[in-house]
């Protein structure tokens, strides 16, 4: 039981974030709670990959000629790593594009009140 | 309009701080190859530099450092390296983006294959760092007092 | 309407809960992700990379190996990303520069 919920408290920790960037994508009003809620999940999704790419008496995926001849157990997985590499900068960008969307958004209405501005809008 | 931090604490710091930032990204960069490290965190870490003397020297120093008109210019320039690197490997005989190909005399396939992930890498520093800064100054032009 | 995205946000997270408790444990060496064949019997790719990449590439960096040459098509369309992130930023703002409206 023990050994279960230490090997599945990471999951439950990635969860909580999860739902935690959905509750303020869903029912923060202003716009710019969402896009951080929005950033939230992806921080939760970024660190799940990571996560996944872990292994006991492993060490980091560079090679070591001290370790002998190359094993794949002395290393852990470094598939995921480089995808969420990739995967982070890109979230920078496009958090950089929703943020330029605002500027546009609340020039143009004046507010970033999701309900103001539907009523704006009609 | 971005202000310039009224502190001069702040403002000796980070003048303090920037090249030391900038020194540990080359080194990012360049000896991604043997540690943790690459072009998107060298880039992010050059950018981060230069965002932060926008943020506290003001405009006009920090255009010394990275001038605001070339962002955008730059970071077009970064992935044209990387493809690039693609097109000579090609011209070389091989297929896009197989940098044992590259057209160097003299030299085995893996050491090929070692500098031709340098230059890429070299290639998408300066595209993350450009994009940053270009998406920073971007941002911070749009006046909210009209 | 907010009841019941509450409970939809709620069945969600029971949901995931109940696929995580599904998921091996984290970190053990005998995991689907870590295996040296896939669950379809071909070989996995990063036990692959792991064992060539310093044999090919003389680089002992699998990570930066793995993104700039097994999967370079891939960063290749990452960085175009992002410099059409700066070039959309840069065409949206400038617009309001010129005093028209949007």
């Amino acid at each position: 039981m023990t050994d279960f919920f230490i090997g599945h408290i990471a999951y439950y920790f990635i969860i909580a974030l999860l739902i935690i960037g959905l509750w303020g994508m869903l029912f923060k009003k202003n716009l710019v709670k969402k896009l951080i809620g929005m950033n939230i999940l992806q921080s939760s999704i970024i660190i799940f990959y990571v996560a996944s790419a872990s292994k006991y008496n492993a060490t980091v995926p560079v090679i070591d000629p001290r370790l002998g001849a190359i094993n794949p157990a002395h290393y852990i997985n470094p598939l995921p790593h480089t995808l969420m590499l990739t995967a982070i900068v890109v979230s920078v960008a496009t958090t950089g594009v929703a943020l330029a969307l605002l500027i546009v958004i609340y020039k143009r209405y004046k507010t970033l009140n999701e309900d103001e501005l539907l009523e704006r809008m009609k | 309009m971005v202000q310039r931090s009224d502190s001069i604490i702040v403002g000796i710091v980070s003048r303090f701080m920037v090249p030391l930032i900038q020194l540990f990204a080359l080194y990012v960069i360049a000896h991604g190859h043997y540690s943790p490290g690459g072009g998107f965190q060298g880039g992010a870490l050059l950018g981060a530099s230069v965002l932060l003397l926008r943020l506290t020297v003001g405009e006009q120093p920090s255009n010394l450092v990275f001038h605001k008109k070339y962002g955008t210019p730059m970071s077009g320039f970064g992935v044209f390296i990387y493809a690039a690197v693609g097109v000579a490997a090609m011209i070389g005989g091989g297929v896009y983006l197989d940098y044992a190909n590259l057209p160097i005399a003299g030299m085995e396939p893996a050491a090929l294959r070692s500098l031709g992930i340098l230059l890429v890498e070299t290639g998408v520093g300066i595209g993350v760092m450009a994009t940053m800064i270009a998406i920073f100054d971007d941002l911070a032009k749009g006046d909210f007092h009209d | 309407m907010k009841l019941l995205s509450y409970i939809l946000l709620l069945t969600f997270g029971i949901l995931l809960i109940y696929a995580a408790n599904k998921l091996p444990t984290r970190g053990h060496p005998d995991n689907p992700i870590n295996r040296d064949t896939s669950l379809a019997g071909t070989p996995a790719a990063s036990a692959h990379y792991i064992r060539n990449a310093e044999k090919e590439m003389h680089t002992p960096n699998v990570v930066t190996t793995i993104l700039a040459d097994y999967r370079g098509y891939d960063t290749l369309g990452e960085t175009t990303v992002i410099f059409c992130a700066g070039i959309v930023v840069f065409l949206i703002l400038r617009r309001q520069r010129d005093g028209s409206k949007v």
